[in-house]
């Protein structure tokens, strides 16, 4: 098998780009396979020098002590969370209306890694309030309604999972997505509108930012970390789900054949 | 340059256990989640392989 194979080329020889090559699952499954080493290595790049400035280069907080550090990944973290359910739920839409699969693909793809960031927005908040506020958890607006957000995920996933057809399993988990994307909104304006132990807005755009500098730098470097990982996770994901929904086709059992040992 | 010393950097000023369990277990699921990603991958790939090689023969 050589790199003119068109299953294996992120793009066969002499063909144009058009707005729907990637609409096609072989196509994409190798654009993502492309794409991949390049992800992990500026997820670990950015990783490493955001950590640096976290620990290293950014001070210790004045009123919070080095407990403050948490930040660096629950701020990301809790973004992420947001980010992914509306970037899910764009797609699950966009693959329910124009009956796309690799759109479909992608929402499903997505949701497990939103799960996990908002998992750990909430674990690492709590393990923040603890010392700063006396306690693990409380039902406030903006905890509550990241919660509410976790089961929503999980919500997601159970109903595409326990829909044996994959289409009609497709639709109903964007219908969910779509409804459950109200939520995301309120979490983020949560804290405006409720009165809730926790803090403001970490970043406004209405005025200058509180933060140190470094801090602030700090953090921005651990939430591009954390998208590049969310890219390189979703598509590894996406990758295999191409292959098992499309394990009927001839580019996958070529591509399978060729890249088993023998 | 905040720390001294590794120790003070672990103690991270008296807040170790809870800056050490937020980071440990992110580390921990951002590991994890990759692996389990690819051993699917791979899964898929095996699957695709051996239902192609069956249809190939029969």
């Amino acid at each position: 098998m050589n790199s003119t194979n068109p299953s294996q080329a992120v793009l066969p020889p002499g063909s144009r780009l058009r707005l729907f090559t990637f609409a096609a699952p072989a196509r994409f499954y190798a654009l993502m396979g492309a794409l991949l080493p390049w992800l992990w290595g500026l997820t670990i790049v950015l990783a490493a020098a955001g950590l640096y400035a976290g620990f290293f280069v950014a001070p210790t907080d004045a009123t919070q002590g080095e407990s403050y550090r948490i930040i660096f990944i629950h701020v990301p973290a809790a973004w992420m969370g947001m980010l992914l359910y509306l970037v899910m739920a764009f797609w699950a839409g966009i693959g329910w209306a124009f009956n796309a699969r690799m759109a479909s693909m992608l929402a499903r793809a997505i949701a497990p890694t939103g799960a996990l960031f908002t998992f750990l927005a909430l674990w690492t908040g709590a393990f923040w309030g603890r010392p700063t506020w006396g306690t693990y958890w409380v039902w406030d607006a903006r905890l509550t309604t990241t919660l509410i957000l976790l089961f929503l995920y999980l919500g997601y996933l159970a109903l595409v999972n326990a829909i044996d057809d994959v289409k009609r399993g497709d639709q109903a988990g964007a219908l969910l997505a779509l409804v459950g994307s109200v939520n995301v909104p309120i979490i983020y304006f949560s804290v405006k509108w409720w009165n809730t132990l926790h803090q403001g807005a970490t970043i406004s755009f209405k005025q200058a930012p509180t933060m140190a500098t470094t801090m602030l730098v700090a953090m921005l470097i651990m939430t591009f970390a954390f998208w590049a990982y969310a890219f390189a996770t979703v598509f590894m994901r996406t990758r295999a789900m191409v292959l098992e929904r499309e394990a009927h086709t001839a580019w996958v059992d070529e591509l399978a054949k060729g890249r088993m040992p023998s | 340059m905040n720390w001294g010393s590794a120790s003070e950097f672990f103690a991270m000023g008296g807040y170790g256990w809870y800056v050490w369990m937020s980071y440990g277990v992110c580390a921990a699921v951002m590991v994890a989640e990759p692996l389990l990603a690819r051993r699917r991958h791979r899964r898929a790939l095996q699957e695709a392989a051996e239902s192609g090689g069956d249809r190939d023969e029969g």
